[in-house]
Protein backbone atom coordinates (compact mmCIF):
# COMPACT_ATOMS: atom_id res chain seq x y z
CA UNK A 1 0.00 0.00 0.00
CA UNK A 2 1.24 3.40 -0.77
CA UNK A 3 1.93 5.65 1.76
CA UNK A 4 -0.16 8.55 1.18
CA UNK A 5 -0.84 11.25 3.44
CA UNK A 6 -4.98 10.94 5.00
CA UNK A 7 -7.23 13.37 3.88
CA UNK A 8 -8.11 14.36 7.75
CA UNK A 9 -4.24 14.87 8.24
CA UNK A 10 -4.42 17.44 6.06
CA UNK A 11 -7.15 19.67 7.01
CA UNK A 12 -5.94 19.26 10.47
CA UNK A 13 -2.94 20.30 9.29
CA UNK A 14 -4.15 23.18 7.77
CA UNK A 15 -6.35 24.32 10.53
CA UNK A 16 -3.49 23.96 13.46
CA UNK A 17 -0.58 25.50 10.77
CA UNK A 18 -3.20 28.38 10.22
CA UNK A 19 -3.13 28.98 14.14
CA UNK A 20 0.79 28.70 14.41
CA UNK A 21 1.46 31.08 11.06
CA UNK A 22 -0.85 33.69 13.35
CA UNK A 23 1.25 32.73 16.63
CA UNK A 24 4.51 33.56 14.82
CA UNK A 25 3.24 36.80 13.12
CA UNK A 26 2.56 38.24 16.27
CA UNK A 27 5.89 37.98 17.27
CA UNK A 28 6.45 40.38 14.46
CA UNK A 29 3.04 42.28 14.09
CA UNK A 30 -0.16 42.75 15.59
CA UNK A 31 -3.03 45.05 14.27
CA UNK A 32 -3.19 46.85 17.52
CA UNK A 33 -1.02 46.89 20.68
CA UNK A 34 -2.58 44.57 22.96
CA UNK A 35 -1.86 46.18 26.00
CA UNK A 36 -2.79 49.65 25.12
CA UNK A 37 -6.49 50.13 26.79
CA UNK A 38 -8.42 52.03 24.71
CA UNK A 39 -11.92 52.63 26.73
CA UNK A 40 -13.31 55.01 24.38
CA UNK A 41 -13.40 52.14 21.53
CA UNK A 42 -14.31 49.46 24.19
CA UNK A 43 -17.08 46.63 23.52
CA UNK A 44 -16.62 48.36 19.31
CA UNK A 45 -18.82 45.45 16.90
CA UNK A 46 -16.25 44.00 13.90
CA UNK A 47 -15.35 46.46 11.39
CA UNK A 48 -12.54 47.89 9.34
CA UNK A 49 -10.02 48.76 11.78
CA UNK A 50 -11.09 45.99 14.28
CA UNK A 51 -11.67 42.86 12.57
CA UNK A 52 -13.19 41.19 15.38
CA UNK A 53 -14.33 44.10 17.30
CA UNK A 54 -12.74 45.03 20.69
CA UNK A 55 -13.20 43.98 24.30
CA UNK A 56 -14.47 45.95 27.37
CA UNK A 57 -10.95 47.69 27.41
CA UNK A 58 -11.20 48.63 23.88
CA UNK A 59 -8.53 45.88 23.05
CA UNK A 60 -8.04 44.68 19.22
CA UNK A 61 -10.04 40.84 19.60
CA UNK A 62 -7.71 39.77 16.82
CA UNK A 63 -4.50 41.14 18.44
CA UNK A 64 -5.47 39.50 21.80
CA UNK A 65 -6.49 35.92 19.96
CA UNK A 66 -2.99 36.11 17.91
CA UNK A 67 -0.77 36.38 20.91
CA UNK A 68 -3.08 34.13 22.94
CA UNK A 69 -2.25 31.17 20.43
CA UNK A 70 1.09 31.82 21.12
CA UNK A 71 0.71 31.77 24.55
CA UNK A 72 -1.12 28.56 24.44
CA UNK A 73 1.32 26.93 21.66
CA UNK A 74 4.14 27.84 24.15
CA UNK A 75 2.61 26.63 27.11
CA UNK A 76 1.77 23.01 25.29
CA UNK A 77 4.95 22.11 23.02
CA UNK A 78 6.72 22.99 26.27
CA UNK A 79 4.55 20.66 28.30
CA UNK A 80 5.49 18.01 25.58
CA UNK A 81 8.99 18.99 25.75
CA UNK A 82 9.28 18.20 29.80
CA UNK A 83 6.98 14.97 29.43
CA UNK A 84 9.01 13.86 26.59
CA UNK A 85 12.56 14.62 28.35
CA UNK A 86 11.53 12.59 31.30
CA UNK A 87 9.02 10.25 29.97
CA UNK A 88 10.83 8.42 26.85
CA UNK A 89 14.23 7.52 28.68
CA UNK A 90 12.65 6.14 31.96
CA UNK A 91 9.68 4.19 29.68
CA UNK A 92 13.46 2.98 27.57
CA UNK A 93 15.04 1.83 30.48
CA UNK A 94 12.24 0.17 32.13
CA UNK A 95 11.73 -1.72 29.15
CA UNK A 96 15.19 -2.64 28.80
CA UNK A 97 15.72 -3.61 32.53
CA UNK A 98 11.90 -5.59 32.26
CA UNK A 99 10.83 -7.47 34.92
CA UNK A 100 13.41 -6.20 37.58
CA UNK A 101 13.27 -4.08 40.48
CA UNK A 102 14.25 -0.76 38.66
CA UNK A 103 11.17 -1.61 35.98
CA UNK A 104 8.69 -1.77 38.88
CA UNK A 105 9.86 1.48 40.51
CA UNK A 106 9.72 3.11 37.23
CA UNK A 107 6.10 2.10 37.07
CA UNK A 108 4.75 2.50 40.18
CA UNK A 109 6.14 5.82 40.40
CA UNK A 110 4.36 6.33 37.04
CA UNK A 111 0.73 5.01 38.80
CA UNK A 112 1.42 7.44 41.34
CA UNK A 113 2.00 10.67 39.09
CA UNK A 114 -1.01 9.19 36.71
CA UNK A 115 -2.97 9.87 40.21
CA UNK A 116 -2.42 13.61 39.79
CA UNK A 117 -4.60 14.91 37.78
CA UNK A 118 -2.98 18.15 35.87
CA UNK A 119 -5.44 20.27 37.47
CA UNK A 120 -4.33 19.19 41.03
CA UNK A 121 -0.09 19.16 40.12
CA UNK A 122 -1.26 23.40 38.89
CA UNK A 123 -2.75 23.73 42.07
CA UNK A 124 0.07 22.55 44.25
CA UNK A 125 2.34 24.18 42.40
CA UNK A 126 0.51 27.26 42.18
CA UNK A 127 -0.18 27.30 46.02
CA UNK A 128 4.23 27.06 46.84
CA UNK A 129 4.99 29.41 43.70
CA UNK A 130 2.17 31.35 42.77
CA UNK A 131 0.37 31.32 39.18
CA UNK A 132 2.15 31.86 36.37
CA UNK A 133 2.51 30.76 33.00
CA UNK A 134 5.80 28.76 33.82
CA UNK A 135 3.64 26.89 36.52
CA UNK A 136 1.26 25.80 33.86
CA UNK A 137 3.85 24.56 31.68
CA UNK A 138 5.72 22.47 34.95
CA UNK A 139 2.10 21.11 35.96
CA UNK A 140 0.79 19.66 32.35
CA UNK A 141 4.68 18.33 31.48
CA UNK A 142 4.19 16.83 34.61
CA UNK A 143 0.95 15.07 33.78
CA UNK A 144 2.79 14.33 30.28
CA UNK A 145 5.33 12.39 31.82
CA UNK A 146 3.84 8.89 32.94
CA UNK A 147 2.19 9.35 29.73
CA UNK A 148 5.31 9.47 27.22
CA UNK A 149 6.79 6.96 29.87
CA UNK A 150 3.80 4.32 29.96
CA UNK A 151 3.61 4.28 25.76
CA UNK A 152 7.44 4.32 25.24
CA UNK A 153 7.85 1.50 27.11
CA UNK A 154 5.12 -0.54 25.78
CA UNK A 155 6.59 0.00 22.04
CA UNK A 156 9.79 -0.82 23.22
CA UNK A 157 9.25 -3.76 24.66
CA UNK A 158 7.34 -5.39 21.44
CA UNK A 159 10.69 -4.57 20.01
CA UNK A 160 13.25 -6.22 22.37
CA UNK A 161 11.61 -9.87 21.45
CA UNK A 162 12.98 -9.14 18.09
CA UNK A 163 15.12 -10.61 15.59
CA UNK A 164 17.47 -7.63 15.33
CA UNK A 165 17.88 -6.55 18.34
CA UNK A 166 18.93 -10.09 19.23
CA UNK A 167 21.18 -9.58 16.41
CA UNK A 168 22.86 -6.39 18.39
CA UNK A 169 22.65 -7.82 21.80
CA UNK A 170 24.91 -10.66 19.74
CA UNK A 171 27.02 -8.15 18.74
CA UNK A 172 27.82 -7.48 22.21
CA UNK A 173 26.05 -4.30 22.27
CA UNK A 174 24.96 -2.62 25.92
CA UNK A 175 21.36 -2.47 26.39
CA UNK A 176 22.03 1.37 26.82
CA UNK A 177 23.06 1.33 23.52
CA UNK A 178 20.55 -1.02 21.33
CA UNK A 179 17.45 1.41 23.56
CA UNK A 180 19.40 4.49 22.00
CA UNK A 181 20.36 3.65 18.19
CA UNK A 182 17.49 1.07 17.75
CA UNK A 183 14.44 0.76 19.99
CA UNK A 184 14.08 5.10 19.54
CA UNK A 185 14.44 5.16 16.19
CA UNK A 186 11.97 2.27 15.50
CA UNK A 187 9.05 4.14 18.14
CA UNK A 188 9.75 7.38 17.13
CA UNK A 189 6.53 6.93 15.19
CA UNK A 190 4.71 6.08 18.72
CA UNK A 191 6.21 9.03 20.00
CA UNK A 192 5.45 11.79 17.26
CA UNK A 193 1.85 10.46 17.21
CA UNK A 194 1.77 10.52 21.06
CA UNK A 195 3.31 13.83 21.04
CA UNK A 196 0.34 15.30 18.88
CA UNK A 197 -2.37 13.89 20.82
CA UNK A 198 -0.55 15.71 24.63
CA UNK A 199 0.31 18.92 22.72
CA UNK A 200 -3.63 19.16 22.03
CA UNK A 201 -4.81 17.95 25.72
CA UNK A 202 -1.83 20.60 26.55
CA UNK A 203 -3.95 23.47 24.89
CA UNK A 204 -6.69 22.33 26.45
CA UNK A 205 -5.05 22.28 29.78
CA UNK A 206 -3.99 25.48 29.48
CA UNK A 207 -6.67 27.29 28.88
CA UNK A 208 -8.57 25.40 32.06
CA UNK A 209 -5.61 26.58 34.36
CA UNK A 210 -5.28 29.93 32.98
CA UNK A 211 -9.26 30.09 33.43
CA UNK A 212 -9.17 29.44 37.25
CA UNK A 213 -6.30 31.86 37.36
CA UNK A 214 -3.78 29.18 37.29
CA UNK A 215 -1.74 29.92 34.07
CA UNK A 216 -1.09 32.83 32.52
CA UNK A 217 -1.38 35.93 34.30
CA UNK A 218 -2.13 39.78 32.85
CA UNK A 219 -1.81 41.09 31.05
CA UNK A 220 -0.25 38.27 28.89
CA UNK A 221 -3.33 37.28 26.80
CA UNK A 222 -4.46 33.69 26.59
CA UNK A 223 -7.51 32.31 25.51
CA UNK A 224 -8.32 30.61 28.92
CA UNK A 225 -8.39 34.37 30.77
CA UNK A 226 -10.34 36.02 27.81
CA UNK A 227 -13.43 33.35 28.20
CA UNK A 228 -12.80 33.89 32.12
CA UNK A 229 -13.08 38.09 31.81
CA UNK A 230 -16.10 37.27 29.09
CA UNK A 231 -17.98 35.45 31.45
CA UNK A 232 -19.38 38.35 33.31
CA UNK A 233 -20.05 39.79 30.16
CA UNK A 234 -21.46 36.99 28.84
CA UNK A 235 -24.95 39.16 28.87
CA UNK A 236 -24.00 42.27 27.46
CA UNK A 237 -20.88 40.91 24.69
CA UNK A 238 -21.80 37.19 23.93
CA UNK A 239 -18.92 38.07 21.75
CA UNK A 240 -15.99 38.08 24.17
CA UNK A 241 -17.18 34.64 25.10
CA UNK A 242 -17.37 32.83 21.62
CA UNK A 243 -14.18 34.27 19.70
CA UNK A 244 -11.55 32.74 22.13
CA UNK A 245 -13.61 29.37 22.45
CA UNK A 246 -13.85 28.56 18.81
CA UNK A 247 -9.94 29.67 18.55
CA UNK A 248 -9.47 26.77 21.28
CA UNK A 249 -11.96 24.02 19.38
CA UNK A 250 -10.36 24.77 16.24
CA UNK A 251 -6.90 24.39 16.79
CA UNK A 252 -7.48 21.38 19.01
CA UNK A 253 -9.52 19.99 16.69
CA UNK A 254 -6.88 20.73 14.19
CA UNK A 255 -4.20 18.56 16.56
CA UNK A 256 -6.60 15.61 17.06
CA UNK A 257 -7.35 15.09 13.35
CA UNK A 258 -3.25 15.63 12.28
CA UNK A 259 -2.41 13.13 14.87
CA UNK A 260 -5.66 10.53 13.84
CA UNK A 261 -4.05 10.85 10.29
CA UNK A 262 -0.70 10.45 11.56
CA UNK A 263 -1.40 7.20 13.55
CA UNK A 264 -3.53 5.57 10.23
CA UNK A 265 -0.52 6.70 8.11
CA UNK A 266 2.09 4.98 10.54
CA UNK A 267 1.10 2.35 11.72
CA UNK A 268 -0.41 -0.07 8.57
CA UNK A 269 -1.54 -2.72 11.23
CA UNK A 270 -4.54 -0.07 12.24
CA UNK A 271 -5.46 1.11 8.85
CA UNK A 272 -6.03 -2.64 8.05
CA UNK A 273 -8.16 -3.05 10.85
CA UNK A 274 -9.86 -0.49 10.00
CA UNK A 275 -11.31 -1.45 6.81
CA UNK B 1 -9.04 -14.43 43.50
CA UNK B 2 -7.72 -13.97 46.98
CA UNK B 3 -4.25 -13.55 45.96
CA UNK B 4 -5.17 -11.08 43.20
CA UNK B 5 -6.98 -8.85 45.76
CA UNK B 6 -4.28 -8.84 48.28
CA UNK B 7 -1.59 -7.95 46.37
CA UNK B 8 -4.03 -5.12 45.29
CA UNK B 9 -4.87 -4.05 48.16
CA UNK B 10 -1.23 -3.95 49.09
CA UNK B 11 -0.51 -1.76 46.50
CA UNK B 12 -3.14 -0.14 47.14
CA UNK B 13 -2.01 1.19 50.57
CA UNK B 14 1.14 2.16 49.03
CA UNK B 15 -0.34 4.57 46.79
CA UNK B 16 -2.29 6.23 48.98
CA UNK B 17 0.72 6.83 51.68
CA UNK B 18 2.93 7.42 48.73
CA UNK B 19 0.70 10.37 47.39
CA UNK B 20 0.19 11.69 51.23
CA UNK B 21 4.21 11.79 51.53
CA UNK B 22 4.34 13.55 47.86
CA UNK B 23 1.17 16.11 48.99
CA UNK B 24 2.74 16.56 52.72
CA UNK B 25 6.37 17.09 51.45
CA UNK B 26 5.44 20.01 48.70
CA UNK B 27 3.23 21.86 51.11
CA UNK B 28 5.85 21.69 53.44
CA UNK B 29 8.15 23.34 51.22
CA UNK B 30 5.81 26.68 51.04
CA UNK B 31 7.76 29.44 52.94
CA UNK B 32 5.92 31.44 55.40
CA UNK B 33 4.20 30.97 58.75
CA UNK B 34 0.74 29.79 58.64
CA UNK B 35 0.16 31.08 62.31
CA UNK B 36 2.15 34.33 61.90
CA UNK B 37 -0.34 34.80 58.57
CA UNK B 38 -3.05 34.32 60.68
CA UNK B 39 -2.52 36.81 63.27
CA UNK B 40 -1.28 39.64 61.03
CA UNK B 41 1.64 41.95 61.29
CA UNK B 42 1.11 43.22 64.74
CA UNK B 43 1.11 39.65 66.35
CA UNK B 44 3.18 39.26 69.48
CA UNK B 45 5.61 36.03 69.12
CA UNK B 46 4.44 34.63 72.49
CA UNK B 47 1.23 34.74 70.47
CA UNK B 48 2.23 33.27 67.50
CA UNK B 49 4.00 30.33 69.25
CA UNK B 50 1.13 29.58 70.94
CA UNK B 51 -0.74 29.12 67.94
CA UNK B 52 1.66 27.62 66.36
CA UNK B 53 1.64 24.68 69.10
CA UNK B 54 -1.97 24.67 69.31
CA UNK B 55 -1.80 23.52 65.03
CA UNK B 56 0.45 21.39 65.81
CA UNK B 57 3.39 23.40 63.25
CA UNK B 58 6.21 22.64 65.84
CA UNK B 59 7.70 18.96 65.96
CA UNK B 60 10.01 17.44 63.26
CA UNK B 61 8.50 17.19 60.06
CA UNK B 62 8.28 13.37 60.40
CA UNK B 63 6.29 13.73 63.61
CA UNK B 64 3.86 16.31 62.18
CA UNK B 65 3.24 13.91 59.07
CA UNK B 66 2.64 11.11 61.13
CA UNK B 67 -0.24 13.43 63.03
CA UNK B 68 -1.65 14.67 59.54
CA UNK B 69 -1.72 11.18 58.04
CA UNK B 70 -2.95 9.50 61.28
CA UNK B 71 -5.89 11.72 61.83
CA UNK B 72 -6.85 11.71 57.62
CA UNK B 73 -7.59 7.86 58.84
CA UNK B 74 -9.93 9.08 61.80
CA UNK B 75 -11.46 11.79 59.52
CA UNK B 76 -9.51 14.48 61.28
CA UNK B 77 -8.29 16.91 58.42
CA UNK B 78 -6.82 19.88 61.12
CA UNK B 79 -8.33 22.88 61.47
CA UNK B 80 -8.89 25.90 58.82
CA UNK B 81 -6.28 28.32 59.10
CA UNK B 82 -8.74 30.63 57.92
CA UNK B 83 -12.27 29.70 58.96
CA UNK B 84 -10.94 28.25 62.21
CA UNK B 85 -13.40 25.11 61.85
CA UNK B 86 -12.27 21.76 61.63
CA UNK B 87 -11.74 21.24 57.61
CA UNK B 88 -13.72 17.83 57.73
CA UNK B 89 -16.71 19.84 57.98
CA UNK B 90 -15.60 22.68 55.21
CA UNK B 91 -15.12 19.59 53.07
CA UNK B 92 -18.48 17.95 53.78
CA UNK B 93 -20.31 20.90 53.62
CA UNK B 94 -19.00 21.07 49.97
CA UNK B 95 -18.36 17.83 49.14
CA UNK B 96 -22.77 17.54 48.87
CA UNK B 97 -22.41 19.38 45.71
CA UNK B 98 -19.23 17.80 43.92
CA UNK B 99 -19.89 14.58 44.24
CA UNK B 100 -23.28 14.73 42.83
CA UNK B 101 -21.93 16.68 40.20
CA UNK B 102 -19.34 14.55 39.37
CA UNK B 103 -21.94 11.27 39.47
CA UNK B 104 -24.51 13.13 37.26
CA UNK B 105 -22.04 13.90 34.64
CA UNK B 106 -20.64 10.47 34.99
CA UNK B 107 -23.88 8.68 34.57
CA UNK B 108 -25.17 11.59 31.45
CA UNK B 109 -21.49 10.21 30.35
CA UNK B 110 -22.46 6.61 30.13
CA UNK B 111 -26.14 7.22 29.22
CA UNK B 112 -24.63 9.38 26.05
CA UNK B 113 -21.89 7.17 25.04
CA UNK B 114 -23.00 3.81 25.34
CA UNK B 115 -25.85 4.13 22.96
CA UNK B 116 -24.24 6.07 20.64
CA UNK B 117 -20.68 3.91 20.26
CA UNK B 118 -23.13 0.99 20.14
CA UNK B 119 -24.78 2.75 16.95
CA UNK B 120 -21.92 3.99 15.31
CA UNK B 121 -20.11 0.64 15.83
CA UNK B 122 -23.44 -1.42 13.97
CA UNK B 123 -23.79 0.91 11.27
CA UNK B 124 -19.84 1.36 10.73
CA UNK B 125 -18.45 3.06 7.34
CA UNK B 126 -22.30 4.62 6.72
CA UNK B 127 -23.39 7.84 7.34
CA UNK B 128 -24.81 7.33 10.90
CA UNK B 129 -20.87 6.34 12.13
CA UNK B 130 -19.87 9.31 9.78
CA UNK B 131 -21.65 11.97 11.89
CA UNK B 132 -21.24 10.18 15.14
CA UNK B 133 -17.42 10.28 14.28
CA UNK B 134 -17.49 13.80 13.25
CA UNK B 135 -19.50 15.18 15.87
CA UNK B 136 -17.56 13.06 18.73
CA UNK B 137 -14.56 14.91 16.93
CA UNK B 138 -15.90 18.34 17.52
CA UNK B 139 -16.89 16.85 21.16
CA UNK B 140 -13.46 16.37 22.07
CA UNK B 141 -12.06 19.62 21.04
CA UNK B 142 -14.66 21.60 23.40
CA UNK B 143 -13.32 22.76 26.40
CA UNK B 144 -15.72 21.81 29.24
CA UNK B 145 -15.82 25.14 30.96
CA UNK B 146 -16.62 27.20 27.61
CA UNK B 147 -19.52 24.87 26.31
CA UNK B 148 -20.62 25.43 29.92
CA UNK B 149 -20.82 29.20 29.17
CA UNK B 150 -22.43 28.63 25.69
CA UNK B 151 -24.82 26.78 27.64
CA UNK B 152 -25.68 29.36 30.23
CA UNK B 153 -25.96 31.20 27.10
CA UNK B 154 -28.33 29.16 25.22
CA UNK B 155 -30.62 28.15 28.19
CA UNK B 156 -30.18 30.79 30.81
CA UNK B 157 -29.90 33.81 29.28
CA UNK B 158 -31.74 33.26 26.03
CA UNK B 159 -34.42 30.74 27.19
CA UNK B 160 -34.60 31.26 30.49
CA UNK B 161 -35.32 27.51 31.42
CA UNK B 162 -32.28 27.35 33.63
CA UNK B 163 -30.81 29.85 36.29
CA UNK B 164 -27.33 31.08 35.34
CA UNK B 165 -25.66 28.96 38.63
CA UNK B 166 -25.95 29.30 41.91
CA UNK B 167 -27.13 26.71 44.04
CA UNK B 168 -30.29 26.12 46.26
CA UNK B 169 -28.77 23.44 48.59
CA UNK B 170 -30.66 19.91 48.92
CA UNK B 171 -32.70 21.27 51.64
CA UNK B 172 -35.06 22.79 48.54
CA UNK B 173 -35.70 19.21 47.79
CA UNK B 174 -33.80 16.78 45.12
CA UNK B 175 -35.24 18.35 42.04
CA UNK B 176 -34.05 21.51 42.60
CA UNK B 177 -30.47 20.91 43.53
CA UNK B 178 -30.47 18.22 40.29
CA UNK B 179 -31.80 21.23 38.21
CA UNK B 180 -29.13 23.38 39.38
CA UNK B 181 -26.76 20.50 38.62
CA UNK B 182 -27.93 19.85 34.89
CA UNK B 183 -26.42 22.28 33.09
CA UNK B 184 -23.03 21.91 34.70
CA UNK B 185 -23.03 18.03 34.48
CA UNK B 186 -23.93 18.45 30.56
CA UNK B 187 -20.93 20.78 30.06
CA UNK B 188 -18.45 18.12 31.79
CA UNK B 189 -20.38 14.88 30.27
CA UNK B 190 -20.05 16.00 26.64
CA UNK B 191 -16.47 15.83 25.99
CA UNK B 192 -16.28 12.64 27.76
CA UNK B 193 -18.91 11.14 26.69
CA UNK B 194 -17.67 11.72 22.96
CA UNK B 195 -14.44 9.92 23.99
CA UNK B 196 -15.74 7.21 25.64
CA UNK B 197 -18.23 6.80 22.80
CA UNK B 198 -15.13 6.24 20.68
CA UNK B 199 -13.36 3.98 22.80
CA UNK B 200 -16.89 1.96 23.06
CA UNK B 201 -16.97 2.28 18.94
CA UNK B 202 -13.76 0.91 18.11
CA UNK B 203 -13.25 -1.98 20.80
CA UNK B 204 -16.44 -2.83 19.31
CA UNK B 205 -15.91 -3.30 16.54
CA UNK B 206 -12.06 -5.05 17.64
CA UNK B 207 -14.19 -7.89 19.53
CA UNK B 208 -16.59 -8.30 15.71
CA UNK B 209 -13.15 -9.11 14.21
CA UNK B 210 -12.98 -12.02 16.87
CA UNK B 211 -13.39 -16.08 16.13
CA UNK B 212 -16.28 -16.18 18.45
CA UNK B 213 -17.68 -13.52 16.72
CA UNK B 214 -17.87 -15.41 13.55
CA UNK B 215 -18.99 -18.80 15.13
CA UNK B 216 -21.68 -16.96 16.29
CA UNK B 217 -22.86 -15.61 12.83
CA UNK B 218 -22.23 -19.05 12.07
CA UNK B 219 -24.37 -20.81 14.03
CA UNK B 220 -27.43 -18.10 12.63
CA UNK B 221 -27.09 -15.11 14.69
CA UNK B 222 -27.75 -12.41 12.83
CA UNK B 223 -25.07 -9.60 13.14
CA UNK B 224 -27.24 -7.16 15.41
CA UNK B 225 -27.72 -10.51 17.61
CA UNK B 226 -24.12 -11.33 17.61
CA UNK B 227 -23.05 -7.55 18.67
CA UNK B 228 -25.47 -7.43 21.39
CA UNK B 229 -25.31 -10.81 23.41
CA UNK B 230 -21.32 -11.35 22.32
CA UNK B 231 -19.70 -8.69 21.11
CA UNK B 232 -20.98 -6.24 23.31
CA UNK B 233 -20.04 -7.79 27.54
CA UNK B 234 -16.31 -8.12 25.50
CA UNK B 235 -16.01 -5.03 24.03
CA UNK B 236 -16.95 -3.61 27.35
CA UNK B 237 -13.38 -4.26 29.02
CA UNK B 238 -11.58 -1.40 27.32
CA UNK B 239 -14.04 0.81 28.46
CA UNK B 240 -14.08 0.19 32.03
CA UNK B 241 -10.71 1.15 31.87
CA UNK B 242 -11.31 4.08 29.94
CA UNK B 243 -14.43 5.29 32.53
CA UNK B 244 -11.88 4.76 35.64
CA UNK B 245 -9.54 7.31 34.01
CA UNK B 246 -12.54 9.25 33.24
CA UNK B 247 -13.22 9.79 36.51
CA UNK B 248 -9.88 11.51 37.70
CA UNK B 249 -11.19 14.30 34.51
CA UNK B 250 -14.42 14.50 35.78
CA UNK B 251 -13.36 15.08 39.40
CA UNK B 252 -10.97 18.41 38.02
CA UNK B 253 -13.65 19.21 35.10
CA UNK B 254 -15.92 19.66 37.98
CA UNK B 255 -13.27 21.42 40.11
CA UNK B 256 -13.58 23.94 36.92
CA UNK B 257 -17.18 23.77 36.14
CA UNK B 258 -18.19 25.15 39.59
CA UNK B 259 -16.36 28.48 38.75
CA UNK B 260 -18.60 28.93 35.58
CA UNK B 261 -21.88 28.18 37.91
CA UNK B 262 -21.01 29.46 41.03
CA UNK B 263 -21.31 26.39 42.92
CA UNK B 264 -20.53 25.95 46.38
CA UNK B 265 -18.47 23.16 45.58
CA UNK B 266 -14.58 21.69 46.50
CA UNK B 267 -13.65 23.79 43.88
CA UNK B 268 -14.54 27.08 45.27
CA UNK B 269 -13.17 26.05 48.41
CA UNK B 270 -9.75 24.83 47.28
CA UNK B 271 -9.17 28.13 45.18
CA UNK B 272 -10.44 30.40 47.69
CA UNK B 273 -8.32 28.25 50.06
CA UNK B 274 -5.40 28.73 47.57
CA UNK B 275 -6.09 32.79 47.89
CA UNK B 276 -6.37 32.65 51.61
CA UNK B 277 -3.10 30.58 51.94
CA UNK B 278 -5.08 28.09 53.99
CA UNK B 279 -2.71 25.14 53.34
CA UNK B 280 -4.21 22.94 55.67
CA UNK B 281 -7.25 23.06 53.39
CA UNK B 282 -5.72 22.79 49.79
CA UNK B 283 -3.72 19.82 51.12
CA UNK B 284 -7.02 17.86 52.61
CA UNK B 285 -8.92 18.67 49.08
CA UNK B 286 -5.90 17.68 47.19
CA UNK B 287 -5.66 14.61 49.39
CA UNK B 288 -9.62 13.67 49.17
CA UNK B 289 -9.12 14.14 45.39
CA UNK B 290 -6.37 12.12 44.30
CA UNK B 291 -7.10 9.40 47.10
CA UNK B 292 -10.24 9.15 44.82
CA UNK B 293 -8.73 8.89 41.82
CA UNK B 294 -6.34 5.84 43.09
CA UNK B 295 -9.49 4.38 44.99
CA UNK B 296 -11.56 4.44 41.29
CA UNK B 297 -8.46 2.95 39.32
CA UNK B 298 -9.02 0.22 42.39
CA UNK B 299 -12.11 -0.74 42.15
CA UNK B 300 -11.39 -0.51 38.34
CA UNK B 301 -8.59 -2.94 38.54
CA UNK B 302 -11.03 -5.42 40.96
CA UNK B 303 -13.59 -5.44 38.66
CA UNK B 304 -11.11 -6.52 35.87
CA UNK B 305 -10.21 -9.89 37.92
CA UNK B 306 -13.07 -10.52 38.60
CA UNK B 307 -14.60 -10.74 34.72
CA UNK B 308 -11.21 -11.95 33.21
CA UNK B 309 -9.21 -14.33 35.50
CA UNK B 310 -6.65 -14.04 33.21
CA UNK B 311 -5.79 -10.74 34.35
CA UNK B 312 -4.70 -12.00 37.88
CA UNK B 313 -1.75 -13.31 36.65
CA UNK B 314 0.72 -10.58 37.05
CA UNK B 315 1.70 -8.49 33.99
Amino acid sequence: MRARLPLQFLIGAAIFAAFALAALVSFLWVPHDVTALNIAAKLAPPSREYPLGTDHFGRDMLSMLMVGARTSIAVAILAVGIGMLAGVPLGLWAAARRGSLIDEIIMRGNDLVFAFPSLVIAILITAVFGPSATNAIIAIGIFNIPVFARVSRGAALSLWTRDFIMAARVAGKRAFRISLEHILPNIANVLIVQGTIQFSLGILAEAGLSYVGLGAQPPTPSWGRMLAEAQTMIYTAPRLAILPGLAIVLAVLGLNLMGDGLRDLLDPRLRRARQ
Amino acid sequence: MIRYLARRLLSLALSLIAASIVIFAVIEVIPGDPAAYMLGLNASPEAVEALRDQLGLNGTAFSRYLDWAGGLLQGDFGQSYTYRVPVAELIGERIQVSLPLAAYALALTVLIAFPVGLIAAARRGRPADWGIMAATQLGIAIPNFWFAMLLVLLFAVKLHWFSAGGFPGWEGGLAAGLKALTLPAIALALPQASILARVMRSSLIDTLHQDYIRTARAKGLTRRQALLRHALRNGLIPVLTIMGLQFSFLLAGAIIIENVFFLPGLGRLIFQAITQRDLIVVESVVMLLVFAVIVVNFVVDIAYGAADPRLRRRR
